[in-house]
């Protein structure tokens, strides 16, 4: 009966201030969508980073009038060098059928370029990406190099343009989330204030702290639990209209939202959700009623 | 015990020291402001003595913890000047409430609450609102509420506030009738014909002191 009873009055008390529990639960699904998004880029990033830092280069251009002499002196350099795990002589005629393939799209580029002026390079990779500073070092100044470039550099750019967009998100939610503490703290003290007859005579013949406070309590976390739910609808559509929809072409860029990521940021929302009202609550309940 | 309010100039209780026996029935008489209410409020813990203890049912309530209150509170039944019934239910409801909210079940509620309300003489009338009874009769719901747990204490904050003199001495032997039963009751009030009548034990307090402690008393 105790259970019944107390679910009955969180039934009533969403309802009976219906306006202000919508609210709540508005401001509560998009900060959780703000939170979930972000979360899902975290992953998302997580991901490219594994595969894009695995197929990483540097490349090694030479000039274009380089020597056999100096080349073969150079590969016999890189391959007996021990932060090199591989290396790959692309010669001007494999430059160019690279620069074909790339390019395919934009045949007036294509032929607007020479076949021998493309300059032959190394590709290599190396054992830690990091440690490109120490190969730049080495080989700037060898003969016949013409540049070093390292493309986890412009991934770096790619990366924190990533990681900037999550911190808008994550901010986004913080704020929300604030709006949403204070709705949660209003709604419950207007709960409370018509509830004040109860509870004034639940103290008086010693009803249980627990027992006053549960529907007031439960009222916010089934709101955080809407709020939630409804930032995983959010999430589905977004997944539905832009990664499957509109941002389909940018596949081969974007590593794919799956149902598993989905899966794993819901948890993440219900949760935040409903602590973050559940305290809410349960300290503007300890000033307000003073159990 | 001594208790001063903040912002008061003098003591609300100034050195008091009243024991109360198990089954007792006492009166707490004095002019508005003397103190008779804040012994109230220190019996259920609501406020505590700056100096002093309260000892009720031989546990120490000064020292007691917050969280332990609401266990505690089911010792002692209420009854106040104002009834805080709950309009929105019935008598039935109001005195099954209690029992509910501190953990019974619907159905001890249904053997024990008809034979409380017959008791305060309300049989025939459980299914009607607060606005529907006299005045008298919401207190009975009242008297009902606060004995349907079987306290040990019965607590009245001048129960007789609001009714006529005759309503009056209808709840007054219904609180003779609660005592005999074993309960003790402590009242606080104005009312001279009543305690005159009643002859029971008379604490007066005057500016926070007790000026006088009678068995069979009368107001002053």
């Amino acid at each position: 009966m105790r259970v019944k009873y107390v679910l009955s009055e969180v039934l009533v008390g969403l309802w009976r201030n219906v306006t202000m529990t919508i609210a709540m639960i508005i401001t509560m699904a998009v900060s959780l969508t703000m939170l979930g998004a972000s979360g899902l880029m975290y992953r998302q990033v997580d991901d490219m980073k594994d595969l894009y830092y695995k197929n990483i280069q540097v490349s090694i251009f030479l000039k274009t009038d380089v020597t056999d002499e100096q080349r073969e002196q150079m590969d016999a350099k890189l391959k007996s060098d021990p932060l090199v795990s591989e290396v790959i002589y692309v010669d001007k005629a494999e430059a160019y059928k690279r620069f074909q393939e790339m390019f395919q799209d934009a045949p007036d580029l294509i032929s607007a370029v020479k076949e021998d002026s493309l300059p032959p390079s190394f590709r290599i990779k190396l054992n830690n990406p990091e440690q490109y500073k120490n190969i730049y070092d080495q080989y700037k100044d060898t003969e016949g190099v013409d540049e070093i470039i390292d493309q986890s550099r412009l991934l770096d750019k790619v990366f924190n343009i990533l990681t900037a967009i999550q911190n808008i998100a994550l901010a986004a939610a913080i704020v929300m989330a604030v709006a949403a503490l204070l709705l949660v703290a209003n709604t419950i003290q207007v709960a409370a204030y018509s509830k004040r007859r109860e509870v004034a005579v639940m103290k008086l013949v010693g009803a249980s702290n627990w027992f006053i406070q549960a529907p007031f309590v439960l009222e916010a976390v089934v709101a955080g639990l809407i709020g939630s739910l409804l930032a995983l609808v959010a999430l589905i559509a977004a997944k539905y209209l832009l990664f499957d929809g509109s941002l389909k072409a940018l596949e081969g860029l974007l590593s794919p939202v799956s149902w598993g990521d989905l899966l794993f940021v819901f948890p993440l929302m219900a949760g935040v959700g409903g602590l973050i009202s559940a305290a809410t609550a349960w300290t503007t309940l300890r000033f307000y009623l003073r159990v | 015990m001594t208790k001063t309010y903040p912002k008061a100039s003098r003591p609300s209780l100034d050195n008091v020291s009243v024991s109360i026996e198990k089954g007792e029935f006492v009166f707490f008489i004095g002019p508005s402001g003397s103190g008779k209410s804040t012994i109230i409020k220190m019996l259920l813990h609501e406020v505590a003595p700056n100096k002093g203890r309260v000892v009720v049912n031989g546990k120490d309530v000064t020292s007691m913890r917050s969280w332990k209150r609401p266990h505690f509170r089911r010792s002692i039944g209420c009854v106040f000047q104002d009834f805080r019934l709950l309009p929105n239910r019935t008598a039935y409801e109001n005195v099954a409430f209690a029992l509910e909210v501190i953990g019974k079940t619907k159905a001890v509620a249904r053997r024990v609450v008809p034979e409380v309300l017959e008791l305060v003489g309300l049989g025939g009338k459980e299914h009607r609102y607060p606005h529907e009874l006299s005045g008298g009769e919401q207190q009975r719901v009242a008297v009902a509420r606060a004995f349907v747990n079987r306290p040990l204490i019965l607590l009245a904050d001048e129960p007789t506030g609001n009714l006529d003199p005759d309503t009056s001495i209808e709840i007054m032997r219904l609180l003779d009738r609660i005592n005999r039963t074993g309960t003790t009751v402590v009242m606080v009030t104005h009312d001279s014909n009543i305690v005159n009548q009643m002859r029971r034990r008379v604490v007066e307090i005057e500016s926070g002191r007790i000026v006088r402690d009678q068995a069979r008393g009368v107001y002053g």
